[in-house]
């Protein structure tokens, strides 16, 4: 099948159900990535970053309102699989994941080696020592010495603990990884190293991420494309390069803006008020309340317009 | 005590008066281990660390975690007991005070702490968590108490109806303004900011840290601001310390600092931080390796295993911290 795009993502919804009603964590969420891509997620905290991770690749809680939209993995409908189907032929296999906090998510009572081994064993049937193989080849990938395998996660650091997270995700070779907040526990010098890790196996394995994380500084290094989220939706979607020199999104430009830089003549900015609650998002546009920009239509929702190629959910750009 | 002659001064703020001296500092925390419970070790957390903080100014602290920059802010207000070393305070020997007269230096030094979500109790009203030291210190009546109180919430930004409100219901950003209001309550004249914006969100930590910069002003408070960002710390110091692994190994004014850094610790520092510009391409420094742990410290300099221009000395050993050039402390062989 000769796709354009390795995954494309239309109108996908991730609701939970709480004692207050529905949180609309994910509402109504597009976007596409190209083979050999890397998109990054930008958003603040509680805005859905991570339950979009976990839609994607369908971990969802027990309290789950509503799971919809579709989800295209390199022709593949995803949505149309049973989760039975979904485990053996997408999760691990086709898209995994770097959890948030991979520092604390191995196991510790298990070798590290095994751990890694572990998805191929699960996924492709291989025998324990084919699979501890190839787990050496990932940690060799990643910068990690082969006789790390058989160690404890207590006994890394936690520049390598992340690293054997990624090892992890790439052993089944899959065409797709979810990064979710993989450096924010780091320390810069340590954040610096697992991206020339990360830009290193773009390059050499040929993989596309989905890179979901708040800080803006670091994500600029290896991004192609960059999603901006706010309360549970995309309000812009544009190539790196042109969101990181202009940002078209009133939010984007303030968010852009508060970013400290070295050396900087201006002063960093804030934004006032605080993102609306998911239980009950406003009508017009979401980021309206805060938003200096403001006039009579933002009380509709805005559509999404396109400007040269990219796009951009507010009626500034109509 | 030296006198500014001229004003103009570029960079540094004038040779202002020493507030607060620490000489030596040292702080090992026992490692106990077996059945009866021995010492079998120490964690070397801060070893030997030297600075002055000058009045009205902000010293800016940076390292890695682990690095033992925390454990010599809590040290300075006895948080933590240090195991050796002086801190002088106003011209008092803090480390000597006991009974009343700590109580009273307690007033004069505050600490807002790093996450603002564990921080604050719970289940107290947060009016009452910025009374608390008012309370304790036995200051004015309990009306006068009050008003201060509300007075305080004011100068952060917040407002006298919040007094009644839980910390629940407030958001990150508020939170931590809490957190300084808290320490501003008693009006002091040194804080101590534990990583007050690495908890929230980049859009509002500049927020955070206009309202520190406009407090300074109005109080003319004096900060130890620790953090690990380092464009955070260039925006709101006006001195930058740089710690490694227990050891202070560079000191200087912060223009001076990010236009000619000298630890070869603190170029690859400077050469990893993120900047939101994709046309920019640098060189970066990448160091070998992690931190080394401080159970056991490597021998000479500390951080001669992951220099990348090490000599044979510095294995052999320790560099002393001493003045390059004027203003500008760094601890490194290649300075000798």
């Amino acid at each position: 099948m000769a796709e354009k795009n390795l995954l494309t993502i239309k109108d996908l919804v991730l609701y939970f159900r709480t004692s207050k009603g529905a949180v609309k964590a994910v509402d109504k969420v597009n976007f596409e990535l190209g083979f050999r891509e890397a998109v990054v997620v930008l958003g603040e905290s509680g805005c859905g970053k991570t339950s979009l991770a976990k839609a994607l690749l369908r971990l969802l809680p027990r309290n789950v309102e509503a799971y919809s939209g579709s989800i295209v993995l390199d022709g593949l409908d995803t949505m149309a699989l049973n989760d039975e189907e979904y485990r053996q032929q997408i999760r691990w296999v086709r898209m995994s994941l770097v959890p948030q906090a991979a520092m604390n998510s191995l196991n510790p009572v298990l070798r590290v080696g095994d751990q890694v081994a572990e998805p191929m064993m699960v996924h492709h049937g291989v025998k324990k020592e084919e699979a501890l193989e190839q787990a050496k080849k990932m940690f060799q990938h990643v910068g990690v010495p082969a006789d790390f395998l058989t160690r404890y996660a207590f006994e890394l650091s936690g520049g390598m603990r992340q690293r054997v997270a990624i090892a992890m995700s790439l052993v089944t070779a899959p065409s797709l990884i979810v990064l979710d907040e993989p450096t924010s526990a780091l320390d810069v010098l340590t954040q610096a190293n697992i991206f020339n890790v990360l830009k290193r196996i773009k390059k050499e394995l040929e993989i596309s991420f989905i890179l979901i994380t708040h800080d803006i500084a670091t994500s600029s290094e290896l991004a192609d494309r960059v999603a901006v989220m706010y309360a549970g939706q995309i309000i812009e979607s544009s190539d790196a390069m042109g969101f990181f020199t202009e940002p078209l999104h009133p939010y984007s430009q303030m968010l852009m803006a508060s970013v400290p830089r070295l050396r900087g003549d201006k002063e960093p900015i804030f934004i006032t008020g605080q993102p609306p609650s998911l239980l009950n998002p406003p009508t017009g546009c979401r980021f309206a309340d805060r938003c200096p920009q403001r006039f009579g239509k933002c009380d509709q929702e805005p559509p999404v317009f396109e400007k040269e190629g990219r796009l951009v959910k507010c009626w500034l750009y109509e | 005590m030296k006198e500014p002659q001229n004003a103009q001064v570029v960079g540094v703020k004038v040779e202002a008066r020493e507030l607060v001296k620490v000489e030596n500092l040292v702080k090992y925390f026992p490692v106990r281990a077996g059945l009866l419970q021995r010492v079998v070790a120490y964690v070397q957390a801060v070893d030997k660390v030297s600075f002055t903080v000058r009045e009205g100014e902000t010293l800016g602290l940076v390292g890695e975690s682990g690095c033992g920059k925390t454990t010599v802010g809590r040290s300075m207000l006895r948080l933590v007991e240090p195991t050796s070393g002086q801190v002088t305070f106003d011209g008092q020997d803090v480390l000597k005070l006991s009974g009343a007269s700590l109580k009273q230096m307690r007033r004069d030094m505050q600490i807002i702490f790093q996450d603002p979500y564990a921080s604050l109790d719970p289940r107290m009203p947060i009016g009452e968590s910025v009374m608390e030291g008012l309370n304790i210190h036995g200051i004015g009546t309990s009306q006068e108490r009050f008003e201060m109180m509300i007075d305080t919430l004011k100068k952060v930004g917040l407002e006298d109806y919040h007094a009644r409100r839980y910390p629940h219901e407030f958001s990150g950003g508020q939170r931590q303004r809490i957190g300084i209001a808290r320490a501003l309550a008693l009006r002091p004249k040194f804080i101590v900011c534990d990583e007050p914006v690495s908890a929230l969100d980049v859009s509002i930590q500049s927020q955070v840290l206009n309202i520190l910069k406009d407090l300074q002003g109005e109080f003319g408070l004096t900060y130890l601001f620790i953090a690990h960002n380092l464009s955070v710390v260039e925006h709101i110091s006006d001195r930058v310390a740089v710690m490694y692994l227990g050891k202070m190994v560079e000191l200087t004014g912060r223009d001076e600092l990010f236009a000619n850094p000298l630890h070869p610790y603190t170029k690859a520092l400077m050469s990893a931080i993120p900047i939101p510009d994709p046309t920019i391409k640098r060189e970066r420094i990448i160091l070998k390796g992690d931190v080394p742990s401080p159970l056991n410290p490597p021998k000479g300099c500390r951080f001669h295993p992951r220099c990348p221009v090490v000599k044979d000395i510095c294995s052999q050993q320790e560099p002393v911290f001493k003045e390059v050039s004027s203003g500008h402390w760094a601890a490194c062989w290649l300075y000798d």
